[in-house]
């Protein structure tokens, strides 16, 4: 079994994780730039950040041989912040790195007027910069969060097919599907979706433009819950390659879409990890 | 390794309209920089060896750069674009310009940088960051054949910091990497 878990924040995670999703089958990540426990005051916290994602934190993927892609952004929470508001100024030039595979994650916290601009903004960058797009629906108000995200990604001009809406759930999954947005599901071990849920939405919606993750972040969260969803769908009768196309080529299609996923280190084979190379190590 | 050896190496379609856009406006370079992978390719490049396509190309269009230029390519890189500016620096006329960026490879904790500022833009590194470097490779694990005019530049100071690893190492049941044994024991002999 090949697990790419689209949406996981590895900054937050120790090598234990890294060894443990190894020994589990996943091959690729995507890291979305997101908030951190610690709200930041400076454009300048943002460019450490983003240069850990596409520097610091792939070299520590690829030590366990694993491929780690990042989507950058500002973010909705700390869009509301004035002083980080230069974090858009940044943007553009990280956008032509080629770790760098969506403008994300975008869209609303509490759903404010500087939210609203951040999210129109970040929208324009990935028409501009030719990449898919990864939005985040609120915590609050969920329904109505996801409804006025979808009016905003169709008020952008982007195609549909390039926006991925994440960590819906039962209520929220029919009005993307319809849209031809891509859908994100996070399960967690107790918040967002379990892995039982998760089958059911998949045999009520089928696996098109479906992906799963895991969002661990630095809260109560798992890397292997993927893997966990993965085996839950063939408990229920999904075949091999249903999971396959869920776990792997469905993201592999969304973020392919960027021109820039490089999967040649791991989709090889006779792909395992010598463990000492320098050569290694992404981009 | 020249310059002109690397873009006449290099496919010119892109190079061209590159360096022509580089030599109107130096601010270009950026963006054309961080793209230069995709539009050549991480392969290496044939008839020049040890290069890929996309370093040539890059070493070509920071040849054309004033020195605070290049250094803020490096600053504003990747891992490959830092990568590919080490790489460069010794056939780029910058005098020491670089060598605050080989202090910076050497701080990194990705072995990639701290091997590539041993290669042949150490010429202008200090003795003592110098062997730092090096036994910091040793604790690595890089290869010490990455080290350019590693046995030239090796002395006395840095056999005494390499024999106190040892001594280390031996305390805690744990060996030195046989490159760095062999030194040693070349050190020993002269």
């Amino acid at each position: 079994m090949r697990i790419f878990d689209p949406h996981i924040h590895m900054t937050s995670r120790t090598t234990d994780d890294y060894t443990a999703m190894a020994a589990h089958g996943v091959r690729a990540v995507v890291e979305p730039a997101f908030w951190l426990g610690q709200p930041r005051t400076s454009p300048g916290s943002f460019a450490d950040y983003f240069d850990s994602l596409i520097g610091w934190e792939p070299y520590r993927a690829s030590q366990f041989g694993i491929r780690h892609h990042a989507t950058l952004a500002l973010n909705p929470k700390e869009a509301n912040d004035p002083r980080c508001r230069g974090v858009l100024d940044l943007l553009p030039r990280y956008l032509d790195k080629d770790g760098v595979v969506a403008v994300g994650e975008i869209g609303y916290d509490a759903m404010t007027p500087a939210e609203d601009e951040a999210f129109a903004a970040q929208l324009a960058l990935a028409v501009e910069y030719e990449l898919p797009a990864l939005v985040h629906t609120p915590h609050r108000d969920k329904a109505s969060g996801t409804k006025r995200s979808l009016d905003v990604v169709r008020e952008s001009g982007i195609a549909p097919g390039r926006v991925l809406i994440d960590h819906l759930n039962e209520v929220t999954v029919g009005q993307v599907r319809d849209t031809g947005c891509w859908m994100g599901f996070s399960i967690y071990p107790e918040t967002k979706m379990s892995p039982p849920r998760m089958v059911e939405i998949l045999k009520e919606h089928g696996l098109e433009r479906m992906l799963v993750n895991s969002a661990a972040d630095w809260g109560k969260s798992d890397p292997l819950l993927t893997v966990r969803t993965a085996e839950a769908m063939l408990a229920a009768g999904f075949s091999a390659d249903d999971v396959d196309r869920v776990l792997w080529r469905n993201p592999v299609e969304f973020y392919g879409q960027s021109q820039k996923l490089d999967l040649s280190d791991v989709e090889a084979p006779e792909a395992t990890f010598a463990g000492s190379s320098i050569l290694r190590g992404g981009s | 390794m020249t310059v002109e050896e690397l873009r006449r190496a290099t496919d010119p379609a892109w190079l061209a309209t590159a360096e022509k856009q580089v030599r109107a406006d130096p601010d270009a370079a950026g963006p054309l920089f961080a793209r230069a992978a995709r539009a050549l390719g991480r392969g290496r490049l044939r008839g020049v060896p040890g290069w890929t396509a996309a370093e040539a190309g890059r070493a070509v269009l920071l040849s054309l750069l004033p020195p605070d230029h290049v250094v803020r390519l490096y600053q504003q890189g990747d891992t490959a674009e830092r990568l590919a500016v080490l790489k460069a620096l010794p056939l780029l006329d910058i005098g020491d310009a670089g060598v605050p960026l080989l202090h910076d490879a050497l701080r990194a904790n990705d072995p990639r940088l701290v091997a590539a500022a041993l290669g042949r833009c150490a010429t202008h590194l200090d003795a003592a960051t110098w062997r730092q470097g090096v036994v910091k490779c040793v604790f690595m694990g890089v290869p010490l054949d990455r080290v350019d005019r590693l046995d030239e530049r090796a002395d006395a100071e840095l056999a005494a910091m390499l024999t106190g690893l040892a001594e280390e190492r031996a305390a805690a049941g744990r060996t030195m990497p046989p490159d760095a044994v062999a030194l040693l024991t070349r050190m020993e002999k002269q």
